[in-house]
């Protein structure tokens, strides 16, 4: 039942890494929440996000991320098991703080209607099947989204 | 004084971050009858304005805050 004045809000997804999963679906489920109609749009490394059994695997790079707590030297960050390090803590960070998990934010936006869409050319690019991505994700490209975006007030890239 | 409000039901969402107080919200208020009273306590300071702002866009009506050492309690009726 979608009152008249809905808002609506489209977002596209483009990164990978754990810390960057976590806005788009944050968001996605807040508006949702908010009685919001609400779209994301998995493209590039986004798509991991929407992988089957990967959401949960998603890393924290070490490299090139001057702003890390504590900033370790990009070649320090290179070495073999830093980006276990850096994913570790920042996933004990997040637990020991409450917030959920990537796994758990996806199945909370699609519980509360978020439509997922994959990116089927990047797909192709990246060697991606349809039967790799999770179940209740539909696929489309540039103007599958380009419509949805049209009708909405919010529409954000991460 | 906000002792006089009698929730129907009660929400523990202390311990929780962004965005997990707001999303269990709506789900027990989503469970609630129209009228009915939810009882909601958080620790995350972000949750004053996020649950103002929820309840703003939701239509739903925050009755009381009451802050106490660190944590909130809101009582929501729903109203939408």
């Amino acid at each position: 039942m979608a009152p008249k004045n809905q808002k609506k809000m489209a977002i596209i997804a483009s990164k990978g890494a754990l810390d960057m999963a976590y806005p788009p679906l944050i968001l996605a489920t807040t508006a949702a929440a908010m009685d919001m109609d609400v779209t994301i749009f998995f493209t590039f490394y986004g798509l991991e996000i929407i992988r089957k059994n990967q959401a949960d695997k998603l890393k924290v790079s070490p490299i090139a991320n001057p702003a890390m707590h504590m900033p370790i030297p990009t070649v320090v960050g290179a070495l073999p098991g830093m980006e276990a390090i850096a994913t570790s803590m920042m996933k004990s960070m997040f637990k020991k703080h409450g917030v959920a998990t990537i796994g758990q934010l996806l199945e909370l936006a699609m519980e509360s209607g978020v439509k997922l869409i994959a990116c089927q050319m990047t797909m192709d690019v990246m060697g991606i099947k349809q039967e790799d991505i999770i179940k209740g994700v539909e696929f489309g490209g540039a103007a599958t989204f380009m419509d949805i975006a049209a009708d909405c007030q919010i529409s954000l890239f991460v | 004084m906000s002792a006089e409000i009698k929730a129907d039901q009660v929400l523990d969402c202390k311990g929780m971050s962004c965005p997990l107080p707001i999303l269990k919200t709506k789900k027990a208020v989503e469970a609630l009858q129209k009228g009915q009273i939810l009882k909601v306590d958080t620790t995350d300071p972000g949750s004053k304005n996020d649950m103002s702002s929820w309840a703003k866009r939701t239509g739903n009506e925050i009755l009381s805050v009451q802050e106490g050492s660190g944590t909130f309690t809101f009582f929501i009726k729903k109203t939408a």
